[in-house]
Parts: C-alpha cells; sequence; structure tokens
C-alpha cells in the first residue's frame, strides 16, 4: 500500500498495464513526452518509448478512428480524450463503429481491446466546456461498457480490469479528484472487477446512490442526515453500463427509499433510467418516491457553478424530504 | 524543429497560389483498344494474375446484374453494382498481399471476391439467412470476412479512413510487413474522418494506401458541388504523403500505381493517396434513379470508356484469352449465380437466440431477461412474427 492522489494511481495503472501487454499503447492529445494536460501520462514515453505512448495531431474523431483500428487488428488500444468536453468529434467513431464493431460483423472483429479515458465533471471552474458529464450519451449505446472511479485505489483497480475487459470501455475520471483524492492504493497488479456496484456504507432508512466525485458528496449528505437520527446507505454505483441492478435493488428492498446524485442535467441523465428500473423491482417496498438531486437542465455555468451542483446541502434536504414524505 | 517551412524563399510581393499551381498528370498505360502506351512502364503482372484479373471481373459483372435483377424481383432488399469501376478495384486489390487488410466503403465487393469470398458466402449474406457471415444483421452488401482480411462494411461513410491508419500502424507496430488499404469516393473525402485519417497516417508514419474512386457522383451529388479544389490528389500533397492520380479505367495502370504505392508504404512506413478517376456507370444503389440528375449521353460517353473490355482486349492481344473462353466464363457464372441464389433464399433465417449475442463478448443478464420477454411474447401472437415463431 501506499498513499497517492488520483492521478498517480492512474498512471500507475497505466504503467503496470503497459508492463504486462506488450501490445498496449496509449496515445492522445499532449500525452507524449508533456505527459498529458493532467500528467495522467507522465513518464510513460520515457519508459516505454515513443511508439507505445504517443502523440496524435488535434483530432478527437481521428483519435477513436485510429483507435478502433488499432482495437481490431490485435492491439490493446488505450486512448486519451484531453476533456470528456471534447468527447463530442468522436461520438460517430464511438457510437456507430466501436459499440457495433462486433455485432455487425457476427464477431468476426472487434474492438474488445479499446479503452477511452476521459475527464469528466466540474468543480474546477471550467464553465461548461470543461465541466460536462456526458456518460448518459453513451450508456444509452448497447455495446459499450461505461466505468467511473470514486477515489485512487478504484481509479487504478477499475482501470485495470477496464482496460484488459474484452469489450471497449469508456472510463470516465472525475478530474476534480485527480488531485484532491489522496488514499491508500495496493501495490502492483490487482483489478476491480467491472459490472459491480459498492456498497460503501450500510444502513437502514434511506439508500442513496451516485458515481465519481458525488461520492463524496453522498458522504458528507449522510453524515449531516446522521445527526438528525437518518441512517443511510451508501452505494457507488462504479459501472454504469452494464450497472448492477441487483445490489441496488436489494439495498432500496432493505431501506424502501432510493435517492440518486449526478452531476448531469436532470432531463435525460442516467437517475432517470435507475429510477425506472427500480420503481419496477422494488415497487410494493417503496416508501416514497424515488429522489434525483441532479445537475439543472442548464449548460454547465462558470460564476454560479456552485449553485448548479447538486451539492450537500440539497441531497440533505432531499433525503429529509423522502424520509418524511 | 518546430513550424519550420520546407524551403526559405521569400518573395516581395503578394502573389497567391491557386488550384492550378499545382500540375497532376493523371498515369495511363493500357488504351481503349487493348494497347498499351508506347512508353508505358508495365506493372508486374503475368498471365495467372491476368486471368485472376479477368475472372473477378466477369464475376463481378454477372452478380451485379443478376442481383440487381433480383432486387427489382423482391428476393432481396437492396443492392449496389460497381459497374464502371471494377478497373479501380480489382486492380488495386490484385496489387496487394492476401495478408493486407482491406477497409472499404460497400462498393468493393469486386475486392472480396478476388480475396477468394465464394458466391455462395456472397448469397449468404445478400438473402440474411443463417449462414450470413454477419449473422443476418446488416443490409444487403455489407459484407465482412476476417479470413480475408476485409473488415465488415459499415453504412457511416468515410469512418474507415481513421480506422485504416490504426489498422496500418498496428501492422507497423507489430513488425508485420502488410498494409492497409481504404476505399472511399470523393463524396466521402468531404467528410472530417478523411481528414483526420490521412493526417494521423502522414503524421505518425502509418503504412496505409488511401484509394479514391473519384467515381463522379455521390448518389446525386456531381463532383463540381463536393469540391472546389485540383480533385482528391491535391489533398493528399498537402498532408505531406505520396500522391498519384490514375486513369481508373485502366486495370494496368491502376495496378501499377498501387503496386508501387504498397513497395513505398512498406519501404518508408508512410501513406499514399492514389485518386482514380473513374465513372459509377449504374445508379448509386437499388433505390436510386440517375435519369434525375444526369443525361443518358453523358452515360453513354462512359460506357465507350469500359474497364473490362478494355482489359479483355489486352488480354486477347496478349494471346491470354479468346473470345470464345470470355463469353463462356459468363455463362458460367450465370448458372452459378442463378443457382446459388435459388439454393440461399431456401436456407432459414437466422436464429432469434442471435439477436442478443455479441452486442458485448457474452450477452448480459438484463439482455437474457429481455430476450426471454420477447420469446414469451412472440409465443402468444405466433402470426405476427413469422420469422421466429416456428422455432422458439
Amino acid at each position: 500500500m501506499a498513499e497517492m492522489n488520483m492521478l498517480h494511481a492512474i498512471n500507475d495503472a497505466l504503467a503496470i498495464a503497459m508492463t504486462a501487454d506488450e501490445r498496449m499503447v496509449v496515445f492522445g492529445e499532449d500525452v507524449g513526452h508533456f505527459g498529458g494536460v493532467f500528467r495522467a501520462t507522465s513518464g510513460l514515453q520515457e519508459k516505454f518509448g515513443r511508439d507505445r505512448c504517443f502523440n496524435t495531431p488535434l483530432t478527437e474523431q481521428g483519435i477513436a478512428g485510429f483507435a478502433n483500428g488499432l482495437a481490431s487488428n490485435g492491439m490493446t488500444a488505450v486512448a486519451e480524450i484531453q476533456f470528456a468536453d471534447y468527447i463530442f468529434p468522436a461520438f460517430d467513431q464511438i457510437v456507430n463503429e466501436t459499440a457495433k464493431f462486433r455485432y455487425r460483423s457476427g464477431n468476426q472483429f472487434n474492438v474488445g481491446g479499446l479503452t477511452f479515458r476521459t475527464p469528466y465533471g466540474g468543480g474546477i471552474a471550467g464553465g461548461h466546456y470543461h465541466s460536462q458529464s456526458p456518460e448518459a450519451y453513451f450508456t444509452q449505446t448497447p455495446g459499450l461498457k461505461v466505468v467511473i472511479p470514486r477515489n485512487p485505489e478504484q481509479a487504478k483497480g477499475l482501470l485495470l480490469a477496464s482496460i484488459r475487459d474484452p469489450n471497449p470501455v469508456i472510463f470516465f475520471e472525475p478530474k476534480r479528484l485527480y488531485r484532491a483524492s489522496v488514499g491508500e492504493v495496493p501495490a502492483g497488479d490487482f483489478e476491480i472487477e467491472i459490472g459491480n456496484a459498492d456498497v460503501v456504507k450500510t444502513g437502514s432508512d434511506i439508500t442513496l446512490l451516485g458515481w465519481g466525485a458525488q461520492m463524496e458528496i453522498l458522504e458528507k449528505a449522510a453524515s449531516m442526515a446522521e445527526i438528525d437520527g437518518i441512517s443511510c446507505e451508501i452505494i457507488d454505483l462504479r459501472t454504469l453500463s452494464p450497472w448492477d441492478i441487483e445490489t441496488v435493488a436489494t439495498s432500496v428492498k432493505k431501506t424502501g427509499r432510493l435517492l440518486i446524485n449526478h452531476e448531469a442535467p436532470l432531463t435525460g441523465g442516467f437517475a432517470g433510467e435507475i429510477a425506472a428500473t427500480i420503481q419496477e423491482e422494488c415497487f410494493l417496498h417503496l416508501e416514497s418516491p424515488i429522489s434525483r438531486v441532479c445537475g439543472l437542465d442548464t449548460p454547465y455555468p462558470l460564476i454560479l457553478e456552485k449553485e448548479y451542483m447538486p451539492d450537500e446541502l440539497k441531497t440533505y434536504e432531499a433525503i429529509k424530504a423522502s424520509v418524511n414524505f | 524543429m518546430s513550424n519550420a517551412p520546407l524551403n526559405n524563399e521569400t518573395v516581395h510581393r503578394v502573389s497567391f497560389l491557386d488550384k492550378a499551381s499545382l500540375h497532376i498528370p493523371i498515369l495511363k498505360l493500357l488504351q481503349a483498344d487493348g494497347t498499351t502506351y508506347e512508353n508505358a512502364v508495365m506493372p508486374v503482372i503475368d498471365k495467372a494474375l491476368a486471368e485472376r484479373i479477368h475472372d473477378t471481373c466477369v464475376f463481378t459483372r454477372v452478380l451485379d446484374e443478376r442481383m440487381l435483377s433480383a432486387q427489382r424481383q423482391g428476393r432481396i432488399s437492396f443492392y449496389m453494382t460497381c459497374t464502371g469501376e471494377e478497373a479501380s478495384i480489382i486492380g488495386s486489390t490484385a496489387a496487394l498481399d492476401d495478408g493486407d487488410v482491406i477497409l472499404a466503403q460497400y462498393r468493393e465487393h469486386a475486392s472480396l471476391r478476388y480475396r477468394g469470398f465464394t458466391t455462395e458466402q456472397f448469397m449468404n449474406q445478400m438473402f440474411s439467412n443463417e449462414k450470413d457471415l454477419g449473422k443476418g444483421r446488416q443490409m444487403p452488401i455489407h459484407y465482412g470476412s476476417n479470413e480475408l482480411n476485409y473488415q465488415t462494411i459499415s453504412s457511416p461513410l468515410a469512418t474507415q479512413i481513421p480506422q485504416a491508419t490504426g489498422v496500418a500502424h498496428a501492422f507497423k507496430l507489430q513488425g508485420k510487413r502488410n498494409v492497409a488499404i481504404c476505399y472511399f469516393g470523393e463524396g466521402a473525402a468531404s467528410e472530417g474522418d478523411f481528414h483526420a485519417g490521412l493526417n494521423m497516417a502522414a503524421v505518425l508514419k502509418s503504412p496505409t494506401i488511401f484509394f479514391c474512386r473519384n467515381n463522379g457522383y455521390a448518389i446525386s451529388t456531381p463532383t463540381e458541388e463536393q469540391f472546389a479544389g485540383n480533385g482528391i490528389a491535391s489533398r493528399g500533397v498537402g498532408y505531406g504523403m505520396h500522391t498519384i492520380r490514375v486513369d481508373g479505367n485502366d486495370m494496368l495502370a491502376v495496378l501499377a500505381a498501387t503496386q508501387q504505392a504498397r513497395a513505398h508504404a512498406l519501404e518508408y512506413n508512410a501513406p499514399v493517396l492514389i485518386e482514380a478517376m473513374t465513372y459509377r456507370l449504374g445508379a448509386h444503389s437499388s433505390s436510386d434513379d440517375p435519369s434525375g440528375y444526369r443525361s443518358k449521353e453523358e452515360e453513354a460517353k462512359w460506357e465507350q470508356h469500359d474497364p473490362v473490355k478494355r482489359f479483355k482486349l489486352w488480354m486477347i492481344n496478349k494471346d491470354w484469352l479468346n473470345e470464345a473462353d470470355d463469353a463462356a466464363q459468363y455463362e458460367k457464372y450465370r448458372e452459378e449465380v442463378l443457382n446459388a441464389v435459388k439454393v440461399a433464399e431456401k436456407v432459414p433465417l437466422p436464429h432469434i437466440d442471435g439477436l442478443i449475442t455479441d452486442v458485448l463478448d457474452k450477452p448480459t443478464p438484463v439482455l437474457e431477461k429481455q430476450l426471454a420477454e420477447l420469446k414469451q411474447h412472440i409465443k402468444k401472437y405466433p402470426k405476427s412474427y413469422p420469422k421466429s415463431a416456428g422455432r422458439i
């Protein structure tokens, strides 16, 4: 075990994966000698050479298309999209190509060796082009896995599993935690299985569900609610696609209440999908309507970021409203 | 050194470059009567290669004629011919190693045939039956064959271009002596993926052959409404790659250009752009009617440049073929295709269980539940789901 921040954990995971798999390459804008704008790929070019960690021209659709080609021809491709806000030029390559490569060919070809890493989310005063949470655009596309870690240990274990998963994965990294989140991380090679939610804290009155950087918000809100005598169960979904319905449903059957929190706008967000499924699975167990604490239906703001965010206070109020319904 | 110009020439009065600044000749080796130009530098070709090319031409002509008519009869839902572009497609594929990966647009079934796709395999795909390698998931003509290194067609245009760069780059990293060839039309070259793929291949040094079939039309849009520059070839020079423009109806010119492009790509780990000037003699697809956007006179003019006929005359001149054998070959394939249609349309359709496989490497519990619920529903209303109801 060693204490490190999320960036170091990601960098460590990449180096371990590259050492174990000589077919693995890491590429994207500024990821080479410079080590990426957040330094996630720092030192990899020096360690593994320019053939295995390299800059690409500034073209997200090109990076995604190139990644598809590499992965279809036997390589393990880890592509960085510098900000999730800039993933949209690559949307066609990801949605129409990456996600359908296996299906459309009758399993003759696949790009399972492909992982996209991309920093997402707000909290860095980045305005609407450095703060978005576009996960729901991808969870609606069959053929992709979507994974989001909450801390350094999770980032390392989930990233190693994502790189080695036989399916294409979009790995969203909560950028406001890159340096802010510091914790003990196991040394060496380990994986955290994709597709399993993690019950972070057990409780009896309400289930709080989130992912990524919002897990800290849920923990703060739960501490506030505990003072009022409300016992919260907290679950980190970790994998949004395919998501762990069973763990969430088991929890909600126990607590009778569910609150989902995400940074992305409310309408069309992934919380809506969870709410629909859980009401179907747990209808007779529910004591109150499923609560969604999410971003507003606006572009991500700049100076009023604090007001936009589904923070601990909004979450705390929603917990009380649910329990007192 | 960042941003260094190629040369240090300076001028001291305003002087613009224009599209005529770049002189791009067209490579022509074979004349309409089947004789070669006097100074023609020939590709590497022997009788066996010429026969394989000719055989592919004949099969493709027959397939296109028969399957378009099968579509008209309602036996298949959709079809696309490559009539008029056979020299571009077959001449380029014939220059490759069978291990080179082909990333086609959709009008390159002749390449697949050249590699050895059987008549039965073509039919299974077009009839979406249970023997289709693509498991009945894509419209007719969206072929793919891992065995023959022909990546499965996807309808979105130009997505294969940056993918080809990646496929070629993988070969380079693996130390394999193979290239990727990427086919696309001059219309697809307007997509962002064209720019992305060519620029990346040039910068990252990926041994890719970008083969543009400039066939005059993107569905109904003529080239003068597609681009204003000096064709597609001028762009290759702009990306810093070796570039050539060839007569796309000249089998020998296409073969020669692609043979040398491949050698260059492997020797220098560098991409090459080939622009083949040709003409789509048929409609865009079975859903299209060209009479709304071009004249019969224009089509008749291009029929004079039939690439298959030109190559046949060359072979006859070489005494490698005669008219009687050529005609017999057409007859043989007409019968073969007709019989294959009859067989393929009787092969059962894919089973409903295949609906949820290959989305991911294995079906998720949610998908299995959805399939189980669907089957229950079909059992309740079997007459409304005749393709599956009998086999649940």
